[in-house]
């Protein structure tokens, strides 16, 4: 074992990365496609702790976690088609419609859970890929979830469609003009409806991970504003698919700081240590900003970026 | 649908003035008063009452107050520590006529349980924490199980599991009590491991499951090989930690099932001691006493079975302690230092009950982590 | 969104006089205002029908349901007292969100400012406990602090949205996080009250330095301060050139910005406005309820704000009735939960309803003819 404090810090980051960043990345993939169909929704907080109270429920009632990702997913579908239909009525706002979605998907989360607090739903199993290092807290922190990969897959291949097949062009160009996409024939209501629909499913699915896999547990604080903040790196993740996984393991490691610091004895201002995540998102978004490379970036119908 | 609340809360009133006398229990009994009229009691938490840990314990032990006959029991979740708290007192009190409180998060109680105690002299309030002095109202007062005697069981047992001798602590803020539960448990390990230490981590909030699990893994990455914890539900830090194949002990409630491979002993609450010495006085129309309060003495805590992570040592050593406990014998028997070098509790030995042992704002000596 | 009329702009001068000629205009403009009171009460009214199917559903009574959410939010004078105290800082914390939007901006962060205004007013006026310092010089100076510190963190949000184009939602987000940490290590650590050992809290500001309640009623001054701070931002916002200047800012801010319209000042100030509002609610918060500045100041206003100034069409005016609104179902969730056995979850399931409908509602607006100004009264 090793007991450098450094090395522990550091394998606790890279081991924070991997464990808490895949709901951030789900979430924040999720979003992206939301978002670069031109509209945005703030309520994915709402489909996370849905999600994480269906997932363990289903797995619960089930035996079986898988099942329970499933009804994750099926969580984000229902919430995320829902605010998809409601903002395709005119004039109805999409941010304000995302802070209902969140209050009505957090109200139905706490109301139905409660029975699931204590019970112990089987976990999603992990795949041990660090066992070849020798060192067993880089051996843990290598213990990876199918669904970190499967996370990553998605960004890959979201970003390939982005750029080179004909449905990503259509969800581009309905974010970029609507004007555009109907000169094109298409429905800029139903791509959208169908984009947020989508992104649901994938912010469902990342709640499920926060109940089956890490924590691997339900209650009310689960959550704690995952979902909003995944929705805020987003803009941080400047709509790019691969940039919203690196934003979120950037997150899950900074957040891994605070209590590894204190495990090596920095014990002082922890409430400090613990704000990392937010901090160095903000400096690096500050210090990345001031270029225009963050507006071209941005989808012209965002009402959020005009 | 308003209640004949008035007339209640007076034959109440009535009934518990004599109670009035600080620590000394009014003993004349009004069975006759009581019988004609019904008590309405008011509980409130601070989270929900099915959060598997502080609150359900104490949801589940108030259960006790519901079959007294002529009691009603009116319950209110998720009230935070704001004037919404106040609010819903007086709510409690105006609408339904409640004629007893019992607020039972700590944050409730200054300001605003004793403003509502000051402003409402004919209802009775009971907080679940040792703040009450006479000072206070006196239709106030406190009850409290001491956990610390049981954290400290704890300790004895997990200083004689531990291979390594560190042990780890995830905990929520440090308040007075969290410190002393850390405290006693270090305590503990370190009359059967006298070179034991306990490594904390702090996660700032009563509730955060991810940094909850992030800190079990950062404990056993420095290399801890025992992981007990004070935070509102110890579900995740239990799981996390059995999943790392190291051995834990519990706190507030059983958590013996979800360890079934590293589980050495808990440290439980036994509310239902109080809640139902509460319910025996009620019934007998008797009034409550400003102050209840008892640990392994008076059955008010206890540990949970042992489980398959407590060696035969950790058991006989644990037994032994749970025996001394429950004859009063004292927990802090000489001064210590804290961790910082300063001499602390030089009047040293303390009654298990001492009030400077409520007011801890240190780490003792061998605990690694800052109290503030 | 480009495509959809900003539906928080409310029919102007110019339409209302075109189409009413030849029509008494008081009552024209009686009629056409009565649609932004129909369709929303009606929009409450079914989403209640709805929540009662959805408590019929699980084996409730609905009947029961909206009497004692009457009893428990307005059907007693206690009652109302509870909930206008609730919906104090919710006006407030609503309007440090309205401000900006008049802008376009999306401020989420106003749970930030009020942590860092409560805590800067406790931190100021804690040095003057015992010295005899006359209130009417500490208090104004605590309102300052609460005000700066609240002001200065939307602030400084706005001024890098303006400087740097940072998006003002993403960094107001973080900076609320980041306020909270500060206030809890400030409050956990170096400014502790040793004497409070269940509650990490700072000194008590003492009763010299508190606010006291409204005179005959159980609401503190936050809920006065609130009205009239609502309504003079709503006249702002509707009646002078600064409000003006800010909504054509919000229609489109480059297209403002070559007009030649101060538009990083607009944003500065709307920021700043927005921030204190906050402030002031955390002013309030410690000033009026708490005593002190702890953890409890984080209790959520902030985010219940937001909501609270969607709901309202981010008109300065409207949020005190949607406030009310929200801080009844808070007063009622209460004996809801204690009469009916219900959890606590269930007002945020009815909030939810609420919400969904009253927003799918918005869409009804200028479809009904009785409420337009030529007055063909329901004639197709």
């Amino acid at each position: 074992m090793s007991h450098d404090p450094l090395i522990i810090v550091l394998i606790a980051m890279i081991g924070g990365a991997i464990r808490v960043s895949t709901p951030f990345m789900f979430v924040a993939l999720g979003e992206c496609l939301t978002e670069k169909s031109g509209r945005i929704n703030l309520g994915l907080e709402g489909t996370l702790v849905l999600g994480a109270m269906l997932a363990y429920a289903t797995a619960y009632q089930t035996g079986s976690p898988w099942l329970g990702i499933l009804a994750g997913g099926a969580a984000g579908v229902f919430l995320g088609s829902l605010h998809g239909y409601l903002c395709k009525l005119p004039k109805v706002n999409d941010i304000a419609v995302g802070i209902a979605m969140m209050s009505f998907g957090i109200g139905l989360a706490f109301f139905f859970g409660k029975p699931y607090i204590q019970p112990q739903a089987p976990r999603l199993p992990a795949i041990p890929l660090g066992g070849w290092t020798g060192v067993p807290q880089l051996a843990e922190a290598l213990q990876i979830n199918p669904l970190f990969l499967v996370g990553i897959a998605a960004a890959i291949v979201m970003a390939w469609a982005f750029a080179n097949t004909k449905w990503g062009l259509i969800i581009r160009t309905t974010g970029d003009s609507a004007a555009a996409a109907r000169a094109m024939g298409v429905s800029v209501d139903w791509v959208r409806y169908l984009a947020t629909t989508i992104g649901g499913f994938l912010a469902g699915v990342g709640g499920s991970f926060l109940s089956l896999s890490y924590p691997g547990s339900w209650n009310e604080g689960l959550s704690s504003g995952q979902g909003l903040m995944a929705v805020a790196l987003v803009i941080f993740a400047r709509w790019s698919p691969i940039r919203c996984v690196m934003a979120a393991l950037l997150f899950g490691a900074a957040g891994a700081l605070g209590p590894s610091l204190q495990s090596v004895g920095i014990t002082q201002g922890y409430y400090l240590f613990n704000a990392a995540p937010y901090i160095l998102t903000l400096l690096i978004l500050i210090a990345s900003s001031g270029s225009q490379q963050a507006f071209r970036a941005a989808p012209g119908e965002l009402s959020i970026t005009k | 649908m308003l209640t004949m609340a008035g007339v209640n809360r007076r034959k109440f009133l009535q009934t518990t003035a004599a109670s009035a006398a600080g620590l000394t229990l009014g003993t004349a009994s009004f069975r006759a008063a009581r019988a004609a009229t019904d008590l309405t009691v008011g509980v409130i938490y601070v989270g929900a009452r099915d959060d598997f840990g502080w609150n359900q314990a104490h949801a589940v032990a108030v259960q006790a107050l519901k079959g007294v006959p002529g009691v009603k029991v009116v319950e209110e979740e998720n009230v935070p520590e704001t004037d919404a708290v106040a609010k819903t007192m007086e709510s409690m009190i105006n609408l339904d006529g409640a004629a007893l409180i019992l607020p039972t998060s700590f944050g409730y109680y200054s300001p605003f349980m004793i403003e509502e105690a000051k402003s409402h002299p004919d209802v009775q309030f009971r907080h679940a924490a040792p703040l009450w002095t006479d000072k206070d109202p006196k239709n106030a007062g406190s009850y409290f199980a001491f956990l610390d005697q049981a954290h400290y069981i704890d300790g004895v047992a997990a200083g004689a599991a531990s291979v390594s001798g560190k042990l780890g602590f995830v905990a929520a803020k440090p308040i007075g009590i969290v410190l002393r539960n850390i405290n006693s448990f270090l305590l503990g390990a370190r009359t059967v491991n006298p070179k034991a230490t306990c490594q904390v981590i702090f996660t700032g909030e009563w509730s955060l499951p991810v940094r909850e699990a992030e800190a079990t893994n950062a404990l056993v990455d420095a290399g801890c090989d025992l992981i007990t914890c004070h935070v509102d539900g110890p579900k995740v830090v239990i799981q996390t930690a059995e999943s790392r194949g190291v051995k834990t002990c519990g706190h507030n409630a059983s958590q013996a099932p979800l360890a079934p491979k590293g589980f050495v002993t808990g440290a439980e609450y036994k509310w239902i001691t109080i809640y139902k010495g509460f319910a025996e006085l009620l019934g007998k129309g008797q009034p409550l006493p400003n102050i209840t309060f008892g640990g392994y003495d008076k059955d008010m805590v206890q540990n949970t079975p042992y489980g398959a992570g407590a060696t035969d040592k950790a058991r006989m050593a644990a037994d032994a302690a749970i025996k001394d406990l429950k004859a009063g014998k004292p927990i802090w028997t000489t001064a210590v230092k804290d961790n910082k070098g300063q001499v602390v509790l030089p009047n040293a030995p303390y009654d298990n009950y001492a009030p400077d042992l409520n007011s801890m704002t240190y780490l003792i000596e061998g605990v690694i982590g800052s109290a503030s | 969104m480009s495509d959809v009329a900003d539906p928080t702009v409310p029919l102007h001068g110019a339409a209302l006089d075109r189409a009413s000629a030849g029509k008494s205009p008081t009552l024209m403009r009686l009629r056409a205002a009565s649609e932004f009171i129909v369709i929303p009460v009606l929009a409450v009214m079914a989403a209640f029908l709805l929540f009662s199917l959805f408590l019929l559903a699980i084996g409730k009574s609905p009947l029961t349901f909206l009497s004692l959410l009457w009893l428990g939010g307005f059907g007693t004078a206690f009652s109302w007292g509870n909930t206008l105290q609730r919906a104090s800082p919710l006006i407030l914390t609503a309007l440090a969100v309205a401000v900006p939007a008049q802008l376009g901006l999306t401020v989420i962060g106003g749970e930030g400012a009020l942590v860092l205004g409560g805590f800067a007013a406790a931190a100021i006026a804690v040095p003057f406990v015992g010295t005899g310092m006359p209130a009417l010089i500490v208090m104004p100076l605590m309102i300052v602090f609460a005000l700066a510190a609240g002001g200065l963190w939307v602030g400084l949000a706005g001024w890098l949205r303006y400087r740097r184009g940072v998006n003002e939602t993403i960094s107001s987000l973080l900076l609320s996080y980041i306020a909270i940490a500060i206030m809890n290590f400030f409050v956990e650590g170096p400014m502790r009250d040793l004497n409070q050992p269940m509650k990490a809290s700072t000194l008590p500001i003492g009763t010299a330095y508190m606010v006291p309640a409204m005179p005959h009623l159980s609401v503190h001054w936050g809920f006065a301060t609130g009205v009239v701070l609502a309504l003079v931002l709503g006249v702002l916002m509707q009646r002078t050139t600064f409000g003006f200047a800010a909504k054509i800012t919000g229609g489109n801010m480059r297209a403002a910005q070559a007009q030649g319209l101060p538009v990083g000042r607009l944003i500065l100030t709307c920021a700043l406005i927005s921030g204190a509002c906050a402030g002031l609610a955390g002013y309030f918060e410690v000033a009026a309820v708490q005593g002190r500045a702890n953890a409890s100041l984080a209790a959520g206003y902030g985010f219940t704000g937001i909501l609270v100034s969607f709901l309202a069409r981010h008109n300065p005016i409207a949020v005190v009735p949607v406030a009310i609104l929200f801080g009844g179902l808070g007063a009622a969730g209460g004996i809801v939960q204690r009469r009916m056995g219900m959890p606590d979850a269930t007002v945020l399931v009815l909030q939810g309803f609420i919400f969904v409908v009253l927003l799918a509602s918005e869409t009804l607006y200028g479809r009904f003819r009785i409420f337009q100004m030529g007055g063909s009264g329901g004639r197709a």
